[in-house]
Order: structure tokens, then sequence, then C-alpha cells
């Protein structure tokens, strides 16, 4: 069953994307389509199995506590569209 | 009516590693902006996070010391919202599976009593950067600075049960909290650089209800007494809208110091969905038995184990023994006091009086304490031996807050050695009882149990007469042979 239009704008506007009017119905149709496949896994018989976190049965690698990184500031700035006195500029944010 | 307020809080803490939770960048505050956000902090496609191993052995040792559930077992999930000073679009946080499962501890309130307190949980999590609105730009070009330097600092928050009753059993909450992270040395604790940062949800309800009102919640105050004034002022705001036949709105709230008020935070946006998920980029983290009860072994002795120590072995009263072990820094500076002045009585008053008071004007911490433990420790030794009367011991004290040596130095120097030559005092004496003919009358005169209070006037002015240098007890003695000869 197709996400009614109402769903698909929240979860753009969640997501921070823009999604033209023409596109809200095909949208989603097509998240539909991925619910259904994840409705299909939800028919799975799965009690007493424990979900695991990631596909990988393994364990995490910590690492320890040392300053390797230097200052390349310089460089990621360049990559930004504006900066100043070493900041990123952003449009305006309040709280 | 009678409302009760029911409090519960979210505590971030930010631990001092030197690199952050996910990168090898430093975490060294104060640094210039963005010298200090690698690769990994700025979310560049194609870095993955490492894990700090240390972020974690301080969680767990909070738990510990919370008495908690350690999470044998923790996973990493991720929050997603979108805010400029958040690179990755989500922050890398625990939610189901913490590092640190329930705990309890007692907080202490002012009025001695104690009280116990639930932790729901504590978990591991990424701090985000600042955003820098105010005027730091020279053209007006009405946008915002971002620095990252403090993106991906790991934090623990630790959220509490709705277990608190008043806006001071929170700040006592609070204060434990501090202490707690401090004597691990986990966490700076500092307030105001942000490396604590509190949250409060406030709800009130009438006393006996068994459910909860509606809460809201307030948001980032940064101090001891901010948090203390905005739960109050939040509580009756609230009293006042339900006793008006309001409804209490769940909402978030700003405190505003200025103004001592809360406000709504409200925004136009779609309420947040954060819409958790295990991030896929790390694995579950294990850590062993062995490793926590080594960890365990290791702790080192809390506030509260210290403080009966204090009580026990040096005899403190249990309000002086909390006060002063409240922080570690503290405890450590009376404990070497005691040690060396073998009189732990005196060492708490002078640190609870004069130390206190000194501290508190010149606005320093006990680590910049301007009398070193050891001097204050010299101080009382010649209190103890008599070479000085505590009068004098506070002119002492104060010559070495600015600077002028260890008490006998100041001693020597300013020539405060106490009299107690007999001799000396019986001239003084006679002298004082020469020339106050009048008042040896009245003395004369007066019934016998107002006399023990009119010997006042002549134990003032022999200290007059010997600037304060005169031996009191010395005094007593031989003043009160000498009057009683005239009767």
């Amino acid at each position: 069953m197709a996400v009614d239009a109402q769903t698909v704008e929240k979860l753009a506007e969640l997501a921070r994307i823009a999604i033209s009017e023409e596109t809200v119905d095909e949208v989603g149709k097509r998240l539909g389509n991925v619910l259904h496949l994840v409705d299909q896994l939800q028919a799975v018989h799965t009690e007493g199995v424990v979900p695991m976190a990631h596909p990988l049965d393994e364990v995490q690698v910590l690492r320890p506590d040392e300053v390797t990184e230097t200052n390349q500031r310089d460089e990621f700035l360049e990559l930004a569209p504006q900066s100043e006195q070493g900041l990123y500029l952003v449009p305006k944010v309040i709280d | 009516m009678e409302w009760e307020v029911v409090i519960g809080l979210e505590v971030h803490v930010q631990l001092s590693t030197q690199s952050k939770l996910f990168s090898g960048a430093s975490t060294t505050f104060g640094a210039a902006p963005n010298t200090q956000a690698c690769a990994v902090d700025l979310a560049m496609p194609g870095t993955l996070p490492v894990p700090n191993a240390e972020a974690f052995r301080f969680a767990v040792m909070f738990g510990l010391a919370m008495n908690a559930e350690i999470g044998h077992r923790s996973v990493f999930e991720r929050k997603n919202y979108f805010y400029p000073d958040l690179p990755k679009g989500y922050q890398t946080t625990q939610l189901a599976e913490p590092i640190v499962g329930p705990g309890e501890i007692e907080i202490h309130l002012e009025d001695g009593s104690s009280k116990k307190v639930r932790l729901h949980h504590a978990h591991l999590e990424e701090d985000a950067g600042k955003s820098l609105h105010e005027a730091v730009f020279e053209e007006g070009h009405g946008m915002s600075g971002i620095d990252l330097n403090r993106a991906g600092t790991p934090l623990i928050e630790i959220v509490s049960e709705p277990d608190l009753r008043s806006a001071a059993e929170a700040v006592a909450y609070l204060k434990k909290i501090h202490s707690i992270v401090t004597y691990l040395g986990i966490s700076d604790g500092d307030m105001s650089q942000g490396s604590m940062r509190c949250d409060a949800n406030v709800s009130v309800r009438l006393k006996g209800e068994e459910e909860l009102g509606t809460r809201t919640e307030i948001k980032n105050v940064n101090s001891f007494r901010f948090v203390e004034r905005a739960i109050k002022v939040e509580a009756e705001r609230q009293i006042d809208l339900l006793e008006d036949g309001g409804t209490v709105v769940q909402e978030t709230r700003l405190y505003d110091s200025d103004k001592n008020e809360t406000r709504s935070m409200r925004s136009k946006e779609v309420a947040n969905d954060y819409r958790y998920f295990p991030c896929p980029d790390l694995l579950p983290v294990e850590l062993s038995d062995d490793y926590v009860e080594q960890l365990r072994s290791e702790l080192p002795e809390l506030p509260d184990a210290k403080s009966a120590r204090f009580a026990s072995e040096y005899g403190l009263s249990a309000y002086d023994a909390d006060q002063l072990t409240q922080e570690r820094a503290l405890a450590d500076y009376f404990e070497t006091v005691a040690k060396a002045s073998g009189e732990p009585k005196l060492a708490a008053n002078w640190m609870m009086g004069e130390l206190a008071a000194l501290l508190n004007r010149e606005e320093l911490s006990i680590e910049q304490s301007p009398v070193s433990a050891e001097h204050l420790a010299g101080l009382i030794e010649r209190i103890k031996d008599n070479t000085i009367s505590s009068k004098i011991a506070k002119q002492v004290f104060e010559a070495m807050a600015s600077g002028e040596g260890d008490a006998d130095t100041v001693i020597e120097k300013r020539g405060l050695k106490q009299v107690s030559d007999t001799g000396a005092i019986e001239q003084m004496v006679d002298e004082v009882i020469a020339n106050s003919a009048r008042q040896v009358e009245n003395y004369r005169n007066a019934d016998e149990s107002k006399r023990p209070k009119m010997m006042g006037y002549f134990v003032g002015q022999i200290m007059k007469a010997s600037k304060g240098q005169a031996n009191p007890q010395m005094i007593n003695k031989i003043l009160k042979e000498k009057l009683d000869a005239l009767l």
C-alpha cells in the first residue's frame, strides 16, 4: 500500500529533502513497496531470537586514547562554501 | 491545596579524555576554532568512527561509583536530527543497551537528612559543536559561525528517575554527581565551561497523588544556583497555571537567568522524531567481567566512604566530614593539615572558617589557595604549643594569605609571640588593677555569682595592653588571684 502524501511530506521535512508536488505520489508508492518488503520480513517467526545490533557477529575493537590527528583546518575550510575567522558560515540559526 | 514538585535530571558530563569519542582529534578546551575538528568529526565521506577505550573505562568507573549495573555489552545508535553544529545529521549515542544500567546513590540535604535517588541509566554519546550567533563578525552578513572543535567530545548522559522532590534536592543530587565525577577524575566538572550541563524535567501534582503531572523540560542550565532557581520558578509557574484552571503543556523551556523565568522554546517545526537505529558503522562493545572487576578494585575512595572515615578516624561531626569531602582536593588538603598538625578538629575549624572565607572572598578554588596545607598546619601547631593565641593566629593567617611566608616567619617578623612569662603578665595585671579603681570597687561589692562576668573588663584591658599577645589562660588565672586577694 502506498504511503500517503501527508506522511511523505512529514518524512521529507524530517530528512530535510525537497520533494516536488508532482513526485509525492510516486515517492509514496515506492516507499509503500519498501514497507511491503518489511512486512514480509516481519512475518518471519523470530521468537526467542536475540536481535543483532550489526549484520556481522563481531565485537568492536577500541582504540587507545591518543591524539593522532593534526590540524588541517585550512584544507577543510576550503571545501566549505563560506567561512570566516576559522568558522564555517551557515544561514543564521537561532534556538 | 498542597502541591508536590517532581523532578528528574538529565546531566551531561564531558569526559576528560585526551582525544574524542570516535576520532584521534584533541579535546583540549579553548583551542582556535575548528583546529581540533578532523575528517571524522566533520563527517567527511568515507570516514569510519573507532571508539575510544578510555571513554568506556571512565563510563564504567562512573557506573561502579553509582552502584549501577554495568552493560557488559553496549550498542551505539544514531539519533537523527539536523542542526548545523552536527555535521553527520545524527548524534551517535546509546539507547536500548547503554553502558550503565539502573543504580542508586544517596544524597545529603542541608538539614542533615539523606535520601536515595535512583539512576535510570547512563549512556555514552558524542557532543555537538558550537554555533556562534553573536557579533563575532565585523560585517553584518547575518550568518552564524560554526566551530566543530567540541564535536565528538565524549559525554556521559546521566538520567535519574523522577525521585527528586524539591529544587534543593535537585541541587544536592547535582553536587553529588559533580563530587563523584571529580573524585574519579573522569571529568573536570566545570559547569562554567560546559563540562557539566543539566536538563531538568519538572512536573507538579497534588500531594498524595500517584500519577505524575505533565512535565516540562528546562534545557541547559549551567550553574548549581540557576538549576535551583529555574526549578523553583518553573514549579511555581505550573502551580499557578493549574490553580487558575489551566493545563501544563509538555514542552521544552529555556531558563532566562536575567529575568528569572522560563519561557517556551516552541518552534514552528515538526515535532522531533529522532528515528533511532543501531549505528551500522559500529559493532557492539563487549566488556569482560575481569575488566569490570579490575576497575572496581581500582576505584578511589569515594565521597561517602571518605566522609565516614573522616568522622571515625578524625572525630569530626557528620556535617563537617560531609563538607570537607565534597571536593577531593578539599579532602586532600584537610588530611594534609590534620596529619601534619595532629589537630584534626582545629584543622576542620580553620578550613571551614578562615580559609573558606578567604577563598570565597578572593573567588579562588582550594587548589589556588594562597595558604598551603603545610602553612596552615604550621599555624595550628603554633596555636597548639601556645606560641600564639587563636586571636593572634587570625592575624598570622591573613599575613600568610598575603604571602608573608609561613607561620613561624610571620610570628618572628611581626613579633607576635604570645607572652607566657608570669612576671610580665603579673606586671600588666597590676597596672590594669591600679588604673581601674572604680571597676575594682564594683567587683568587690558585687555578688559572687556576678564576679566572673565582671572579670571580662580587666581581661580586655590586659589584652589591649599586651596587644593581644598575653596568654589568655594565664591572664585569667593571675587576674583572679589578684582580684580575690583584694576582697
